[in-house]
């Protein structure tokens, strides 16, 4: 299935959750928070958040910024 | 008020620092660390943005550079236009550091003059108090509106001196002089600072403290700016302590005039 991954169209294994997700990317060791739909989703959330058909899924960080 | 000991709290956190940074606009990360630590600020403001998903995965973040254990990090909702986009930004805030509820509220109306959007900032405040949140909220210098603000439980009022990134000093100080007066919150005075005088004016006019980035990162050397901003924020704070002499139209000498001798 397809997911929207910070803007980016993007297939991930069908029922896939959130930690699925994460884990294929490079943040080891770094501060995010993550958002689907618009909505935030807490890390205590992310191994049991199975990702749907066309979820939007934020991955936000820290940035310089006055 | 002893000098020594003039601190301000906000939230019930205490800070000696009366100048607070912003991390955005500078070269580097290296620029950024040299400038903050110049500045002695305490609290220092990130925005929040997407991931960078595997490009220069081997920059340091901003936290790395400024770890929230000596830094009291402060979000801010830069670029959010609406309520809603400006309350996703704090709650992913909170969640990135660990349920910090510290934040810095900013609802911009206009991109030309990044000018808040006081109708959006008075509802997103009010969502984000009963959520829990500290909130340092960005506005105009109106004291109507600073109040109105401050009685919906803001834990800091920061009107804005001159447009974000403008440098025009503060173009409006009865005004800012009458938030002060009236306020019983920490009152910030939140963009628009341009050089050292500026700030100065702020602190002489009662803020409690003085919140910019431009005006150091966009120096020729933002380092020095740093330093000179840090004395500008004590210099200005001691004089309104000291309470300045009155102006007079005319001359008052200042040597005596008895014992003249021709």
């Amino acid at each position: 299935m397809n997911i929207q991954l910070n803007g980016e169209n993007t297939p991930v294994d069908d029922g896939a959750t959130l930690t699925d997700v994460i884990n294929n990317l490079p943040l080891q060791g770094s501060r995010y928070a993550v958002e689907v739909n618009e909505e935030l989703v807490p890390r205590s959330e992310h191994d049991r958040y199975h990702l749907k058909e066309g979820d939007s899924v934020e991955i936000v960080q820290a940035i310089g910024g006055g | 008020m002893s000098e020594n000991n003039d601190t301000f709290s906000v939230a019930g956190r205490e800070f000696s620092s009366r100048l607070l940074v912003g991390t955005g606009k500078y070269k580097d990360m290296d620029e950024t660390r040299a400038a903050i630590d110049a500045s002695g600020a305490q609290i220092v403001t990130i925005a929040v943005r997407r991931t960078n998903m595997g490009q220069n995965s081997d920059e340091p973040n901003i936290l790395d550079v400024l770890p929230p254990d000596r830094y009291t990090i402060l979000p801010n909702t830069a670029g959010c236009y609406d309520q809603k986009t400006a309350v996703r930004t704090c709650k992913l805030a909170r969640e990135l550091l660990d349920g910090h509820n510290l934040v810095k509220l900013e609802v911009l109306g206009d991109e030309k003059t990044l000018f808040p959007d006081v109708m959006a900032t008075l509802k997103a405040a009010e969502e984000l108090i009963k959520d829990g949140f500290d909130v340092m909220v960005y506005t105009n210098d109106d004291p109507i509106i600073a109040r109105e603000l401050e009685d919906m439980g803001c834990a800091a009022v920061m009107p804005l001196a001159a447009p974000i990134g403008s440098g025009l000093g503060v173009r409006n100080p009865l005004n800012i002089r009458t938030i002060v007066e009236n306020a019983k919150v920490p009152i910030l005075v939140d963009a628009g600072v341009g050089t050292a005088s500026d700030a100065a004016v702020a602190m002489e006019l009662g803020c409690d403290g003085v919140l910019m980035n431009t005006a150091i990162a966009a120096a020729q050397k933002p380092v020095l700016m740093a330093s000179a901003m840090k004395k500008a924020i004590q210099a200005g704070r001691e004089a309104y302590l000291a309470g300045r002499m009155q102006a007079k139209r005319f001359a008052s000498a200042s040597s005596p005039l008895e014992g003249l001798f021709f």
